[in-house]
């Protein structure tokens, strides 16, 4: 019997899977057809994650899978889902922004899931959700290096341009450089070319001539290659250059790109002195690999690790079990590794809440995507020299406005060393994004050698007035 | 002049969008397709700002496109503090440039 999704109330779900991307969808239709009840809730209208974001009906797309890789990944498990939710035993809750998990009142074994609704999570709070498991699928967001001029108009994420391109069909410009490091930039700057942007130059600051020095990890995802080797082929059919350990080190405009300066790097990425080339352009896309989203886990208790890349991802067992009991993770919030592994983690994570096997081959098959991103996040991590790309006038905290020159007088003038004491100095960091934006940065030019994973008891902003009813 | 089809977004997927509808800039209309967000609908227009800072005044745009920056806030129907990169337009949708924290016309 169908239920309304909206009618959560006094139901106790078996799981609540909180994100509807590759991990989210493959944990939800696992755990219902092995017999459990399902709360998805997701941010978006339609499941499928950042990755698998697609044009909105009223677009008329009629082969979105030309901005996909692995399309039928991902529309085999949203049949699956409809079927589920047509047997009433998923409520996918759409345009759900969750803000925080407690532990339900009623009973300390069970959880109790808050969100806001609406696109923009202005509708008013959902009502209150409970369930036995929480599965984490909350994906992540883009790593960003601040360099003058990155807050210009038509600088914008590498990952936000794709993200706008697969759900509204357009371009920020016509011409558009690509750069910062990490694969996502390859699979980026193809889908803008086919697109129809001109796409002068792809710049990674990383060394791509590491994978080659690195080939046993390689080897063992064969896969991996035959995707590398289509963006290849993408890229140089539409005649895309890619320069590596190379950054764009400067953006030239006064109210919009109009140029950005491209720079040779050392191995620690610190510009090469005489290396500036001039490439006119309309818009830059921007960004340095992922960084998983720790809300709501780091709230909840969730112990993290230290990844290869410097950043924090959840720690998590074989069977895909937080540090916290009745609390899982699937997909990039424990480790950025793509929607391959994703997928497998949610599957992985299911079947355990489920205690249905086998498991093993799934462990076999995650183990392996695991070690390769493992890899692959060593060649792509951000080196210390990018500072060196920083002028005293550049703004670090797009929100707050906050310059490297004053994140440098609060380090050297009133020894702060650690990110949340610049914060407190500076404001950098306490506006809208919660750090999001600056946190990988203020953290370096704090000198901090081991900053904790960044704590945000609200995982989005939400109005008192709901905070006071929750 | 080229025969081959000028390459586009819509073109690539193969779209053929239910009709456009108007929104408006600072007064200014533009057309939205049904579906895009405010932000979607502003870059086909070439906008890429619609917003000015509390500090310096300088102009910002979407910049993440998922909702995570909030650096595409803007003004919608009166209603300072919109992600435009979330809300999808609707016909008849007034976005004015916010400027600084948005509240200025309040009388907050």
């Amino acid at each position: 019997m169908p239920v309304s999704p909206s009618d959560t109330r006094g139901t106790v779900h078996d799981l609540a899977v909180i994100g509807a991307g590759p991990a989210g969808l493959a944990a939800a239709v696992t755990a219902a057809e092995l017999g459990l009840t399902v709360a998805l809730l997701d941010a978006a209208p339609r499941p499928g994650g950042q990755f698998y974001r697609q044009p909105a009906p009223g677009l008329g797309a009629a082969r979105p899978r030309a901005l996909h890789h692995s399309w039928g990944a991902f529309t085999r498990r949203a049949a699956r889902l409809a079927a589920q939710r047509a047997a009433g035993r998923v409520h996918h809750l759409a345009e759900h922004h969750v803000w925080a998990v407690t532990r339900a009142t009623a009973d300390p074994e069970h959880w109790t899931v808050h969100a806001v609704t609406g696109p923009d999570g202005a509708h008013g709070p959902a009502p209150e959700l409970t369930a036995r498991h929480v599965l984490l699928a909350t994906g992540a967001y883009e790593r960003q290096l601040p360099f003058p001029g990155w807050t210009l108009p038509g600088v914008v994420g590498a990952a936000g341009a794709q993200a706008m391109l697969k759900a509204g069909l357009v371009l920020p410009g016509r011409r558009i450089v690509v750069a910062g490091s990490g694969p996502l930039l390859l699979a980026v700057a193809g889908s803008l070319a086919a697109a129809g942007a001109r796409v002068p130059v792809v710049a990674e600051a990383g060394d791509y001539g590491a994978y080659a020095r690195s080939p046993r990890a390689l080897a063992a995802q064969p896969r991996k290659l035959v995707e590398a080797a289509g963006h290849a082929a993408t890229l140089a059919r539409h005649g895309v250059r890619l320069r590596s350990r190379s950054a764009v080190t400067a953006v030239h405009g006064t109210d919009r790109v109009e140029a950005v300066t491209l720079t040779r790097l050392d191995h620690d990425w610190r510009p090469l002195p005489g290396t500036g080339v001039r490439i006119p352009c309309d818009a830059l896309a921007v960004g340095h690999g992922l960084v998983p989203q720790l809300e709501p886990a780091t709230g909840l208790g969730c112990a993290t690790r230290r990844t290869p890349d410097g950043g924090h991802a959840l720690v998590v067992d074989g069977r895909q079990r937080t540090t916290v009991g009745g609390i899982w993770a699937a997909g990039e919030t424990c480790g950025v590794a793509g929607a391959e592994l994703a997928f497998i983690e949610g599957e992985l994570a299911a079947r355990s809440i489920a205690g249905r096997g086998p498991v093993g081959a799934l462990r076999r098959r995650r183990d392996r995507l695991r070690r390769f991103a493992l890899a692959m996040a060593a060649v792509h991590a951000p080196r210390p020299g990018w500072s060196d790309w920083l002028r005293t006038d550049t703004e670090v905290c797009r929100c707050e406005e906050v310059t490297a020159g004053r994140i440098q007088d609060a380090v050297t003038g009133l020894g702060a060393r650690d990110g949340r004491t610049v914060k407190l100095l500076t404001r950098a960091g306490m506006g809208w994004c919660q750090g999001r934006m600056c946190g990988t940065a203020v953290t370096h030019l704090a000198g901090d050698p081991a900053p904790a994973p960044t704590r945000r008891p609200l995982a989005c902003p939400i109005v008192l007035d709901h905070l006071a009813d929750g | 002049m080229s025969r081959r089809r000028r390459r586009t977004p819509a073109a690539l997927v193969r779209a053929r969008p239910e009709p456009a509808f108007e929104i408006s800039l600072d007064g200014r209309p533009l057309p939205a397709l049904p579906g895009q967000s405010l932000a979607a609908a502003l870059w086909a227009a070439g906008v890429l700002s619609w917003r000015r800072t509390r500090g310096s005044g300088r102009p910002r745009g979407a910049f993440c496109g998922i909702g995570s920056c909030y650096d595409c806030l803007a003004t919608v129907n009166g209603t300072p503090n919109q992600r435009a990169c979330l809300i999808p337009a609707r016909p008849g949708d007034a976005v004015t440039t916010q400027e600084g924290h948005g509240h200025a016309g309040l009388a907050v």
